[in-house]
């Protein structure tokens, strides 16, 4: 052992070693792999303005003209758009929307007339509009109990304490519970054409195809199964409180009606921010017309049940038409081109920086 | 838990953090001190230990050693039961982890619950199960190898069967009698009783506790001695007294009591330790006292360190500020809760829900609720996973380092050991070095060089070669030998010794007179004084020491005299082993003249005996042959070894020892034995260390003594008998100063011949202190003192002590990474400042300092001319600096900049000058009224020496720089002396060397040698920090963009706590769906290649000034996070604006886009792309997709409130969602990108400039990177020449005709330039490669140069120098192109400032010292015998 005196390595390495622990003279050397070495092949990109230059050029280039497209897409899209809160003494709906009662018993109905300066050629999405409601508030979009709109019916009986306060009501369970079905928008909409003759035609409106699929046939359900008679489905169970009519009454339409009404599981998907659109009709291209909706004056029919006013809020009718890229929104269109040209313009930069200092150096040396 | 360590020796090694730390004797150790001033009643002091047997039938209770341990050790810190609450309990203690469960907790109180509880829970849980998980595997292996241990087979006497019957250790009891036998371990702590040996030794090796290879030999208790008989353990009934149970090695007190009532003393040489393994020694009994746990050797088990890395402290402020951050979010949002809440006042809107219990909550307690909620929902703002990840990370990195081929030793088998496995990153932060000299810097493997015996110099160089060669002729020379064969070790080794033939004639002369008068019954005193100082100068290298005599033989047998010689079948195969080792080691070392001769010279012995001598006796002959074969010498230091080879090879063999008695082999008298009286044993308080024997021929008791000659020197007899022994002193001092001054380690013999009367007052006291259980050590200290007095001088010797390989390159290189390297060593001045030399450290155009004074006030003053000096010279360097360095120095106060200083900013200038103190004054500078004005004169030199020091002088040392500078401290050392050092810097560093495994076990790494530092720190050091350091960023980037996207939309919620984002994501995107890039990233990302890191040292600096992670850069981040939020928030927020979108249809989509915009980020900082990275990164992005598609899938009624059912599956049919993930990730990083490229081009770091240089063709790199070390080798100029190649380098067509004729500007540039040119075209025409490589490359360099020229500010001294530069450098490249080689121009420029007077030029041999303020210096009062001459 004594490697002081004497080259280690010889046998007196072995004794150290081999020990009475055992073990046989293994060399401890590591191994000569790329991966213990660090030796990986390896891309080292270099950020210099020389490298990315072409990286900001490409980007402007591929940017902008997407940019037009999306712009010009979404300027294709008609969109109409009208406000019929009536915050103003002039309004139709001024009268009715002093009223701030969830309750009245009297509907109160006003019509707005419109004009529309120009034709819609396909399907026509027709929404409602609200703004400043606050449906992303996080107590508001906890307030629902999932289990019981997918039919459970224990969840029916008793609804999840996600529900309260709007879980129990005179000792019933509410059905749908929650805050969120508790506040459903309940306005009616109707739209009338005023044909230059001076008739009023009524628009069909498709109640249906507004949720999405799966939830319509998936996430909902109504209890009892597939039973028909929802009276009996949802019996012992109360309606939610600000409501006129129990879920079972949402629609005379079987398919439609109870948990699955589309309204109301359009109403259930929460918006993401205060001012929102929800789908609430469709006006289907008839087959023989050219025009959805031709150019001319309208009325707008509200039953106007819905009060915002307590919250500042405004209550819209949308008419729009889409495209394959959703409504109108000239946004992403604006963004697409607007960052391609800074891109451009920094590639501009980067080339000058590159001509005039990628070689500052030398030059700089030379000067010296 | 030693023995488990060092059997497995690969285990050991790898899993180092188990290994185990020896804890040294410290004088100053308060509990000890405190246990002797303290006097308590017997009983809680000492342990009593009574035989088993004699208790064997009265069951457990009666037996008085039932009360102790017993063998069985559990090392398992868990049991099954105990395993979860007490890991959890230890995970708690860790603050990150409380907090984490207060959060997850709070998410169970109804009121602010933001996630579902369980989820919450979930990534608290999977952090806990994963550490609990590695505790629960290390627990299990701890336990795997303590069921091994505790089931191993030894043999212990059994009453009943009334003999020795085989146990398992764990069956071992305290007051068992157990058999050892030859290589067995020792199970237990056991006090030897009885050895097969018959001068009663055991032999044990003890490499397991202490690392030192050697043998020790153990002697049987002194009772015991005397039985002829085999030891029967029936008849013992003695009774021992001992200490309690402590874990000092060194130390063992007590005594046995005999049934006669007679005591005897029981001393650490009695005791054989637990996991020794027993050599040379056929049998051995002994009784335990110790066993267990109460084993010195597990006392001495203290698990790993733990330590804090700088990069972790500045973490952990900037995770504090992340704190802030969180609460001022949450603040903001709750206030803005209470406000939105309030506009509506009474009016409640239908939105609001009251509380479940329908109650009605007033905006300010919704706000305090709020709060509480915002805390839970940005709780990912603390970075649950950075804690875990940095851990994984640094796990990787040091299996990295382990695995380094380069950091690996073939010679010894052993590669470099992380013990700290938590400091990688320091490595990279380092900036001061302090070193140990001695097997640090050098070999540790000395050759006797030199002696002086009686005032007479044998040089030991018949062909005067050795004279010839100056020390630094000498350095550059043996370096590059070095470098050529690569092991040199291999070639001289401790017995290649040349005996001078003059000398050998003299003992020869000698020893034959002595025989003579032997015979004739002469008196031996009739001796001439100066043939008598001859034999007993190698007496006392033969004996003064404590080298045990060994055969070489594969079972170690020691040489048993009784038995006469070794067969001779074995020892002449042996001989002939070693002259083909010695064949083909000449081949190895043909290259070097010098080591061919000395192998010559070493084949003449025999011849010259022949000649020269009378015919010896046959005997005497013989047993010489043997001896050459066979004999080993075993020493506990290097020098000792060499010492006794050395007198061998003037045939005065050591061929026994025994503990009472020494054989020595002397030419024609054959074997003496000397009775060994004495051995007062080294220490580094004394220096010296002294036998007392009986002398065979003379009868006379001798004391022989060895030790450092200034130690000696004081001890020596004034000089009363004549002018003769007067000058024999002063001209052994003198000789003493030459050997110092080439580098040799010196030591004086003595001896003193002490009468009758004297030896037996002195024995007296002596045995008085050593039966003394309190304070034994200060008594017999004290004893010593009074001993070794009035000695008469025989000699002094010249030991060398090799450079390892590599060390000046080593140093120069870690010089150039910006690293300020202070030398402390225990050596004398001469010897170090020559060494110092040899490596580079020193450079003879510097001019050194030197502070020697011998009193406090002499050392005050001596400071304070030193700072005048150092303003005064340096004034004219730059009229800025000097002034700052002026009022610095006026100020010493305020020298030190509050916060750490980067040297980029700090006014300090390092000079080129070197200071060497001496241990005496620095222990006057280290006094606090001084030690702020020794800083200021160290910190401007460039090197600092410190010789003489004591290993607490070393510690203060660093104590005193870490603290006061604020900087990053590195101690390097490889002996038990430096342990302190190693322990007080911020990491130290063991070299595994020849003293033993102290330094080792005490250290956060340890290296097989010191020119691996430069790998280590450079390369590794560099890389786990910027890796580190560019994670830890990444991670608070990452997670504060991630919570600024939820707070973002906090606005559009009514401040309400709501997510857009599904919890899911929220809870599980750090740990999983961001999580493995950013590791892969953090583990292998290489900013700059290992060659051009080694090969640019000044890269190391970007790490020392902290530039990868400063302060300003966590804001920096944080901005670009926020920035990067705002995009990732508002494109699709304007996309979405009034749309009928749903909230987690809205919110999935920004989680994708963030998840793209984060790691394309970590895509920009990654500067290697392996095949992991691209690995990790799409593993990543398909895991989230995976996960989201089969989550969204999976229940239609469950994940409330998000209940995202199909929504993915929709967004992917939905273009919008792919028009926005092209277009926000490009957005959000494109400042970012832009930054990059713009910093990379206009303004890139130092490192930046390697990786450029990375890019480049190996062989262009080469040329410039040789170029380059041309340019930092020479501290002329910030500009060096060699720049100005890049002009004539055609850069496009255009260019070439400007370049290449070049109007002469400066009368400078024109001469540069013409050199310059012509250089250029013979390289460019070699060159293969397209010219834009080398202009860009050059131009690289030229930034580097700048940088270089900012962060060391010495350089700007050569200021003043402009306008000598162009001669000195044209010349520098007329006379060689090429690399390292170059001789350095005199440093005629500095003349302009200052006059500056070289060092060199004066000679080593004289005193170097300051010159001109110095002259004063010198006449201070002469500090003790240094400065003859």
């Amino acid at each position: 052992m004594m490697a002081s005196t004497y080259n280690a390595k010889d046998e007196d390495g072995h004794i150290t070693v081999a020990g009475p622990g055992g073990g046989t003279l293994r060399s401890r050397k590591p191994e000569n792999t790329a991966f213990k070495q660090q030796r990986l092949p390896a891309w080292q990109p270099i950020l210099t303005a020389g490298t990315v230059l072409p990286a900001f050029f490409v980007i402007g280039l591929i940017f902008i003209p997407i940019g037009i497209g999306l712009y010009v897409t979404s300027n294709n899209i008609k969109e109409f758009e009208i406000d019929y809160t009536g915050v103003d003494m002039s309004s139709p709906c001024f009268n009715c929307s002093q009223n701030f009662s969830w309750n009245s018993t009297r509907p109160c109905t006003c019509s707005i007339p419109f004009y529309l300066d120009q034709p819609y050629e396909s399907n026509v999405f027709m929404y409602y509009g609200l703004s400043n409601f606050y449906q992303n508030h996080r107590r508001y979009v906890k307030s629902r109990d999932d289990s019981q709109l997918n039919g459970d019916s224990e969840a029916l009986t008793k609804p999840s304490k996600e529900c309260e306060p709007y879980a129990f009501h005179d000792n019933k369970p509410i059905a749908p519970c929650g805050a969120i079905a508790n506040s459903m928008f309940n306005d009616s909409l109707e739209l009338f054409y005023n044909d230059p003759n001076g008739t009023k035609v009524q628009i069909h409106l498709m109640k249906t195809g507004i949720a999405w699929w799966t939830d319509k046939h998936v996430k909902f359900r109504n209890p009892g199964g597939n039973n028909p008679n929802l009276t009996v489905a949802f019996q012992g169970t109360t309606k939610p409180v600000n409501w006129r009519k129990p879920v079972y009454e949402l629609d005379s339409d079987q398919e439609n009606d109870g948990f699955i009404n589309e309204d109301f599981i359009v109403w259930m998907r929460t918006a993401a921010l205060p001012t929102f659109r929800k789908l609430y009709r469709i006006i289907q291209k008839k087959k023989d017309m050219v025009l959805t909706l031709p150019r001319g004056n309208y009325t707008l029919e509200v039953v106007y049940n819905y009060p915002v006013r307590s919250f500042e809020g405004r209550k819209r009718m949308i008419l729009s038409t889409i495209s394959w890229m959703g409504g109108k929104n000239p946004f992403l269109g604006i963004a697409y081109i607007t960052v391609g040209s800074v891109c451009f313009f920094l590639g501009v930069v980067l080339l000058i920086i590159h001509h005039k200092y990628g070689n500052r150096n030398n030059s700089a040396d030379i000067s010296n | 838990i030693i023995p488990r360590g060092t059997w497995r020796h690969k285990k050991t090694q790898v899993k180092s953090r188990r290994g185990l730390r020896v804890r040294f004797p410290q004088k100053c150790d308060p509990r000890l001190t405190d246990e002797h001033s303290v006097c308590k009643t017997k009983e809680n002091k000492t342990r009593t230990v009574h035989a088993n047997i004699l208790y064997d039938n009265a069951k457990g209770e009666e037996n008085p050693n039932r009360h102790y341990a017993n063998n069985k050790i559990k090392t398992t810190k868990y049991t099954l039961l105990s395993f979860l609450p007490k890991n959890l309990f230890e995970q708690f203690h860790r603050f990150a982890n409380v907090y984490f469960v207060f959060i997850a907790l709070l998410n169970f109180v109804p009121v602010v619950n933001a996630f579902q509880p369980e989820l919450a829970l979930a990534p608290v849980v999977f952090i806990l199960s994963v550490t609990a998980i590695k505790d629960l595997w290390e627990d299990y292996r701890r336990h795997r190898s303590d069921k091994e241990i505790n089931h191993m087979d030894c043999l212990v006497y059994s009453r009943v069967e009334r003999r020795y019957v085989e146990k398992y250790w764990k069956e071992v009891r305290v007051g068992d009698f157990i058999r050892l036998r030859c290589n067995e371990i020792l199970p237990a702590d056991v006090l030897l009783l009885t050895s097969s040996d018959p001068d009663r030794l055991c032999h044990i090796e003890t490499a397991t506790l202490d690392g030192e290879t050697n043998l020790k030999q153990r002697q049987v208790v002194r009772s015991f001695f005397d039985l002829d008989c085999d030891f029967d353990p029936t008849k013992y009934n003695s009774i021992i007294e001992c200490e309690k149970p402590n874990n000092d090695l060194n130390r063992f007190r007590g005594y046995i009591i005999h049934r006669s009532g007679r005591r005897d003393a029981l001393y650490k040489e009695n005791l054989l330790l637990r996991g020794c393994t027993i050599r040379n020694t056929e049998e051995a009994v002994g009784i335990v006292i110790y066993a267990g746990h109460e084993t010195k050797a597990m006392l001495n088990n203290n698990g790993p360190r733990y330590k804090r890395s700088k990069l972790e402290r500045q973490m952990n402020v900037d995770v504090f500020w992340c704190v802030i951050i969180l609460l001022v979010m949450c603040l903001f949002a709750a206030v803005g809760h209470g406000l939105w809440m309030f506009q509506y006042g009474d009016k409640r809107p239908v939105f609001d829900v009251l509380s479940p219990e329908g109650t009605d909550l007033s905006p300010i307690m919704s706000a305090i609720y709020l709060f509480l909620t915002m805390i839970i929902v940005f709780q990912v703002l603390i970075p649950i996973s950075l804690f875990v990840s940095i851990e994984i990370v640094k796990i990787c990195q040091v299996f990295f380092i382990h695995q380094d081929m380069d950091l690996y030793d073939e010679e010894t088998d052993s590669h470099l050991q992380c013990r700290a496995l938590n400091i990688t990153e320091d490595l990279g932060q380092m900036q001061y070095i302090f070193s140990d000299k001695t097997g640090t810097l050098t070999e540790n493997k000395m050759v006797f060089r030199r002696c002086t015996v009686a005032g007479v110099e044998y040089s030991h160089d018949p062909h005067g070669q050795w004279t010839s060669l100056s020390c630094h002729t000498r350095s550059p020379r043996s370096s590059r030998y070095l470098l050529l064969t690569d092991k040199p070790s291999s070639v001289l080794q401790e017995k290649d010794i040349t005996p001078d033939p003059q000398l050998l004639d003299k003992v020869n002369e000698c020893s034959s007179q002595m025989d003579f008068m032997r015979f004739h019954s002469q008196p031996m005193s009739q001796l001439p004084s100066d043939l008598s100082d001859i034999i007993d100068f190698f007496i006392a290298l033969t004996i003064c020491n404590t080298v045990v005599v060994s055969s070489p033989n594969q079972p170690r047998q020691k040489v048993k005299l009784s038995e006469g010689y070794a067969p001779p079948a074995l020892s002449s195969s042996l001989i002939t082993n070693r002259s083909s080792n010695r064949g083909c080691s000449s081949i190895l070392s043909s290259p070097s003249a010098e080591s061919t001769l000395t192998k010559l010279d070493e084949e003449k012995p025999p011849n010259l005996e022949h000649t020269f001598s009378p015919v010896p006796p046959c005997y005497s002959e013989k047993a010489w042959a043997v001896a050459e074969g066979e004999l080993r010498y075993e020493a506990e230091s290097p020098d000792e070894a060499a010492l006794v080879y050395a007198a061998r090879a003037y045939k005065c063999s050591l061929v026994g020892r025994l503990p009472d008695q020494v054989t020595v082999e002397l030419p024609h008298l054959g074997k003496l034995s000397f009775e060994l009286l004495h051995t007062l044993g080294f220490d580094s308080t004394r220096k010296r260390m002294s036998v007392v024997v009986r002398h065979p021929l003379t009868d006379q008791i001798t004391v022989y003594t060895k030790g450092a000659d200034s130690v000696i020197m004081d001890l020596i007899k004034p000089p009363n008998t004549g002018e003769n022994s007067h000058s024999i002193v002063y001209r052994t001092q003198n000789y003493l100063n030459l050997y110092a001054a080439d580098g040799l380690r010196t030591l004086c013999i003595a001896k003193k011949v002490l009468t009758k009367e004297e030896y037996a007052c002195w024995l007296q006291r002596h045995l008085e202190a050593e039966t003394a259980i309190q304070g034994r050590e200060e008594l017999l200290f004290e004893s010593a003192l009074r001993l070794e007095t009035n000695l008469h001088l025989l000699g002094a010797t010249g030991i060398e002590d090799r450079l390892q390989d590599g060390v000046p390159e080593t140093i120069a290189s870690l010089r150039k990474a910006g690293l300020q390297i202070w030398v402390l060593t225990g050596d004398k001045q001469e010897t170090a400042v020559n060494i110092a030399y040899a490596c580079k450290l020193l450079e003879p155009e510097e001019e050194i300092l030197t502070l020697n004074a011998d009193s406090q006030e002499a050392c005050a003053l001596l400071l304070e001319e030193s700072l005048h000096y150092i303003q005064a010279k340096f004034l004219c360097s730059s009229a800025d600096h000097a002034a700052k360095a002026f009022t610095a120095n006026f100020a010493p106060f305020e020298i030190y900049p509050s916060s750490s200083p980067s040297s980029s900013s700090v006014p300090f200038m390092v000079h080129r000058l070197g200071l060497v103190i001496d241990g005496r004054t620095l222990a006057y500078a280290l006094d606090k009224s001084l030690e702020d004005k020794f800083l200021a004169v160290a910190r401007s030199c460039r090197s600092v020496l410190c010789c003489r020091s004591t290993p607490l002088q070393k510690s203060m040392v660093v104590k005193l720089v870490r603290n006061k500078l604020k900087v990053m401290t590195l101690a390097i050392g490889d002996g038990a002396n430096d342990v302190s050092m190693i322990q007080v810097a911020d990491v130290g560093v063991g070299i595994s060397g020849q003293e033993g495994m102290q330094a080792v076990m005490a250290s956060d790494f340890a290296l097989p040698r010191f020119r691996y530092l430069q790998k280590l720190l450079l390369v590794h050091g560099h890389w786990c920090y910027s890796r580190l350091a560019n994670m830890i960023l990444y991670f608070f980037y990452k997670n504060a963009m991630f919570v600024a996207l939820i707070f973002w939309y906090q606005f559009y919620c009514g401040f309400s706590g709501s997510a857009m984002i599904d919890q899911w994501y929220l809870i599980f995107f750090n740990l999983m769906f961001s999580a493995f890039p950013q590791l892969i990233t953090g583990t292998l990302d290489k900013d700059v290649s290992a060659e051009t890191l080694q090969q640019l040292p000044q890269l190391y600096i970007s790490g020392q000034n902290s530039e990868e992670y400063k302060p300003y850069m966590f804001w920096m981040n944080m901005i670009d996070a926020f920035y990067q939020s705002l995009v990732c928030f508002f494109i699709p927020y304007f996309a979405y604006a009034d749309s009928d979108v749903d909230l987690f249809t809205w919110g999935t989509p920004i989680t994708t886009l963030a998840l793209f915009t984060i790691l394309l980020h970590l895509g920009i900082e990654t500067k290697t792309w392996t095949w992991m990275n691209w690995l990790s990164i799409s593993f990543s992005i398909a895991l989230f997709f995976t996960v989201a598609l089969c989550y969204n899938a999976s229940c239609p009624t469950c994940y409330s409130p998000s209940n995202p059912y199909w929504t993915m599956q929709r967004l992917l049919q939905d273009p919008l969602f792919y028009f926005l993930c092209v277009i926000t990730p490009v957005t959000a990083l494109l400042p970012r990108y832009f930054y990059r490229a713009c910093q990379g081009t206009l303004f890139p770091s130092p490192v930046q400039v390697g990786r450029q240089l990375d890019k480049l063709p190996a062989e262009t790199r080469r040329n410039i990177l040789s170029l380059s070390r041309v340019k930092v080798g020479s501290p002329l100029s910030t500009k060096p020449p060699f720049l100005s190649l890049a002009k004539p380098l055609p850069k496009g067509s255009n260019k070439t005709e400007k370049g290449s004729f070049p109007s002469p500007k400066a009368s400078q540039g024109s001469i540069l330039q013409t050199h310059d040119t012509r250089k250029c075209h013979k390289r460019s025409q070699s060159e293969p490669l397209g010219p834009k490589h080398s202009e860009k490359s050059l131009s690289d360099l030229y930034t580097l140069m700048s940088t270089e020229g900012d962060t060391l500010p010495y350089t700007k001294d050569s200021q003043c120098l402009d306008k000598t530069l162009d001669v000195s450098v044209s010349s520098w490249i007329t006379s060689t192109p090429q690399t390292d080689s170059v001789e350095l121009p005199p440093d005629r420029g500095s003349s302009q400032c200052v006059r500056y007077t070289r060092n060199s030029e004066e000679g080593l041999g004289s005193e170097p010292s300051v010159h001109q303020p110095g002259r004063r210096t010198e006449q201070r009062p002469e500090p003790a015998s240094l400065t003859t001459s």
